[in-house]
């Protein structure tokens, strides 16, 4: 052992309360809401979750995410690609924006789609126009998805890229394989670790977003009502018991989403 | 030809999911003027929303940063931990990566809210947790806990045991180690962890919002007043709210830039 | 310091990676630690140190029980395999390191560190950092730093495995000769058997956790305890049916006796080149690779093939060339025992009396 933690009497009193804050923390509330879900019974549980309007609205932010993951995938291997590929005036300003979703409040970013797509917005009275509804409707929770999750991608197949040998690829040229040829069955394969678990993060990011839909969603029950707007509007209802059930519902899918991602990674970290 | 078709799409990307929105936000806070922008952002219950933000801020990137740096060094070097038992803490570290912040505030409820055994026992003694400050911190802590330990892990890692052994046999202990040898090392990731911290904190809204009532001039914060403004209709003081924390981001985000550029270099 | 160590264990799970070691060394001395990598050298170097704690034995620092000493009190140096010097600190501050944790007035240190600066020849790289050092520079630095508190016994772990190969050979020399003035206690890692030999007075051998042999290099290379060292130090062929040599025949009665040839036992000449003819066997030339100061002769005796060298002096060799070949001795063993045997022929069959 390191002699850094060694000997010393407190040592032990200060290793437990790392580990005691630790367990508090994070295990103590995840525990405590499986419990809470169930702490009725079955019945209960069963009936919260069995509830139209709670599977819906887990149906839907599924739904959701799944298409802003999608779209997502397809932005983000090309962004990925242009920032590390090609140099460009801007380029390094455009990286350095990528983050810009982690830093800006989630609330903020509802507030800004709100605002440019928003009904007396140029976007938003223009697509009225035409017949399209984008806030209060589905568009605007597939933007806001989009808005949050944005750097997932980007910033899972970036460093693949950059490690990535180029004799590889110009291995490839001098076999003979075509430019298109050599980006499927070279440089995809490198980056598609990096494009599943950046989906992964992103979609896991997109079922549990709350502060950038809630404000652009219009929130109707059964329509524009999202899992974690549900389970906010039942704790206002003080019907935490069933908050508590839709919870459990939708941390089971994030929690296998996680473990597969460190599956993912696991193995890359293996090879 | 390609080449810049790719470009021309990144940038019409950028532009319309980013950079526009940006500007709308400073445009949008000046709607009423500039009178309208310092009305929106000095009323009383901004000002305390600020505050309160500010004070959350605060505490919990000091908190995140000891504990977070910390565990982050019994989760890479401790032995007294088995093999398996730190696989298993090690994962439970990024759970909250995956509760959505609603939940994570749902939780701090139904364990310390005013109707649990703990909240009323608390409660009794004078102590108000949930609806209150201390319910906030616990809920930002809870999620920001990731970021700095999953920020210095990766350096402990890299840097290996070797130079705090060497120091070790040179006759220096602990704290000297940690302060000669290890700390130059992590020090760049330790700062980006705090502005990642600091970010997420400054941002959080759901956990919040669900732990604090949103009482105004009491526990409300920045992000829940711009809800607030928002669901009444009050859009140009939301914007105001709204332009001071995305200054502070974008801020944040240069300093996101420039700890990253050290950490590579060093 | 004399140092001593009883019934070292240590395990890792489930790994038993040493096993009952003991041993003592003298004060002064210049120990190699050599056996293949993974045998549990490095491990029984860090217990030592304390950096690593026994599962159970005594390590006994000057009469004193050690075990549970931290490495901070035991009054060790260590010089890591890749130095471990502090990235961020100059060459200065790396040597001066132990002498500020003692709380040195800062003349004393000055006066210390520029002293092994001088003496490890690193004079004007004071103010460099690590990654601006040579691999050979920066060995110098790892060793003028562990010596800069006057510890009274130098552990080295692997300290030329970084090192090119070609100045590997000087800093070795530079290296013993520098432990020879400090007149410290030195005990080093290695698993290359020419280093340990030309470096250390006395070679522990370590394989898969156990010692097997402690004593000076020559003996070692002499008289092999087990089939182990014989086989690990030196060059050598194996010979599973020694029923094929002559002169052997003691060995060759015991079921399951095999043979250990090193090349230089071996003998070989034109017909009529030796002169106890009834001692050789005939073989023929196989393979001549030319090594620039010798001839390296692989030979097939029989269906036995045999390595040994041959000076350029003599007449040169061809491939096919019948060959007489003798061989002086051979390092026997079998499951039970293992010996060295001298060729019983070699001894003139007629001898005369006088």
């Amino acid at each position: 052992m390191n002699a850094m933690f060694r000997g010393k009497g407190w040592s032990f009193g200060f290793r437990s309360a790392i580990m005691l804050y630790f367990i508090i923390l994070i295990v103590l509330p995840i525990v405590g809401i499986y419990t809470q879900s169930f702490s009725l019974g079955w019945t209960p549980f069963w009936e919260s979750v069995s509830d139209p309007l709670a599977w819906k609205a887990v149906l839907l932010t599924v739904r959701l995410a799944v298409i802003a993951t999608l779209l997502n995938v397809f932005l983000g291997t090309m962004i990925g690609w242009v920032l590390i590929r090609y140099r460009f005036p801007g380029r390094r300003f455009l990286n350095s924006l990528v983050d810009l979703p982690f830093a800006l409040p989630t609330a903020v970013g509802g507030l800004m789609i709100l605002l440019l797509l928003g009904p007396n917005s140029f976007v938003g009275g223009l697509a009225e126009k035409i017949g399209i509804e984008i806030v209060f409707h589905e568009p605007a929770i597939i933007v806001a998805m989009l808005f949050v999750t944005f750097p997932f991608v980007i910033r899972a197949i970036q460093p693949l890229l950059e490690e990535m040998d180029k004799s590889e690829e110009e291995a490839a040229y001098t076999l003979g394989a075509s430019r298109v040829k050599t980006f499927f069955s070279v440089i995809f394969p490198t980056m598609l670790p990096g494009i599943l678990s950046g989906a992964m993060l992103a979609f896991s990011r997109g079922i549990a977003e709350f502060g950038a839909v809630v404000l652009v969603a219009g929130n109707i029950p059964g329509k524009t009502l999202i899992a974690s707007v549900y389970i906010f509007g039942e704790i206002e209802s003080s019907n935490p018991q069933g908050a508590a059930a839709v919870s459990v519902m939708l941390l089971t899918l994030s929690f296998l989403i996680l473990w597969t991602v460190n599956l993912i990674q696991g193995r890359r970290g293996g090879q | 030809m390609m080449r810049r078709l790719w470009i021309t799409l990144t940038y019409i990307v950028f532009g319309l999911l980013l950079i526009v929105p940006l500007i709308k936000i400073f445009t949008g806070s000046w709607a009423d003027g500039w009178s309208g922008f310092i009305e929106g952002i000095t009323r009383p219950q901004s000002l305390h929303a600020l505050m309160m933000t500010g004070i959350i801020v605060v505490v919990v990137t000091a908190l995140n940063t000891i504990f977070g740096i910390m565990l982050a060094m019994y989760l890479v070097r401790a032995e007294w931990i088995g093999k398996r038992i730190k696989r298993l803490l090690n994962s439970l570290v990024d759970l909250p990566f995956a509760v959505s912040p609603v939940i994570g505030g749902l939780m701090i409820v139904l364990i310390l809210g005013p109707n649990t055994i703990i909240g009323t026992m608390f409660e009794d003694a004078g102590f108000k947790i949930v609806y209150a400050l201390p319910g906030m911190i616990l809920a930002t802590l809870f999620v920001t806990f990731p970021l700095m330990v999953r920020e210095v892990m990766p350096v402990l890692q890299e840097i290996g045991a070797q130079q705090e052994e060497a120091a070790s046999t040179l006759g220096a202990y602990s704290w000297y180690t940690f302060w000669k040898v290890t700390w130059p090392s992590i020090r760049w990731g330790v700062i980006y962890g705090v502005v990642l911290t600091v970010a997420r904190s400054l941002g959080e809204f759901g956990a919040v919002l669900v732990v604090s009532g949103n009482i105004m001039n009491k526990t409300q914060t920045a992000t829940t007043l711009v809800y607030q403004d928002v669901e009444n209709f009050n859009v140009v003081a939301a914007n105001g709210v709204a332009l001071v924390l995305a200054a502070f981001s974008v801020g944040l985000l240069l300093l996101m830039e420039w700890a990253k550029k050290r950490k590579e270099v060093h | 310091m004399h140092i001593e160590v009883r019934n070292l264990n240590k395990n890792f799970g489930d790994f038993h990676a040493v096993k009952d070691v003991s041993f003592e060394i003298e004060k002064g001395h210049l120990i190699g630690l050599l056996g293949p990598s993974g045998g549990g050298k490095t491990s029984i170097l860090r217990m030592l140190a304390g950096l690593e704690s026994p599962s159970s034995g005594d390590i006994i620092f000057h009469g004193k029980r050690v075990n549970d000493l931290p490495p901070q009190e035991r009054g060790i140096g260590f010089v890591f395999q890749n130095y471990a010097l502090f990235k961020h600190m100059t060459v200065y501050d790396n040597i001066a390191f132990g002498l500020k944790v003692k709380k040195q007035s800062k003349e004393q240190i000055r006066e210390r560190v520029m002293y092994l600066v001088e003496l490890t020849g690193l004079k004007g790289f004071e103010h460099r950092y690590a990654h601006q050092l040579s691999g050979g520079q920066r060995q110098r630095v790892a060793f003028a730093r562990a010596l800069a508190p006057e510890p009274q016994l130098l552990l080295l772990d692997e300290p030329f495995a970084a090192i090119d190969a070609k100045i590997r050979t000087e800093l070795r020399t530079w290296l013993k000769e520098m432990i020879e003035r400090v007149g410290i206690t030195s005990i080093f890692v290695t698993h290359d058997q020419e280093e340990a030999i030309e470096v250390a007075d006395e070679i522990m051998i370590i394989s898969k956790g156990k010692l097997e042999q402690k004593g000076s290099p020559w003996d070692i290379y002499k008289n092999p305890e087990t089939p182990f060292v014989a086989s690990f130090i030196g060059e050598s062929t194996i010979v599973d049916d020694i029923s094929q040599l002559i002169g052997f025949e003691d060995g060759a009665s015991r079921p399951g006796t095999k043979a250990l040839i090193r090349p230089e036992y071996i003998e070989i000449g034109k017909p009529g080149e030796i002169k106890l003819a009834s001692a050789t066997l005939p073989g023929k030339v196989k393979h001549l690779h030319f090594r620039g100061s010798e001839w390296m002769v692989e030979l097939l005796v029989g269906d036995t093939k045999l390595i040994t060298y041959r000076s350029l002096e003599k007449d040169v060799l061809h491939p096919g060339d019948e060959v007489s070949v003798l061989v002086h001795r051979a390092y026997l063993f079998n499951d039970n025992d293992s010996w060295i045997a001298e060729n019983t022929l070699k001894v003139d069959p007629m001898p005369i009396h006088i």
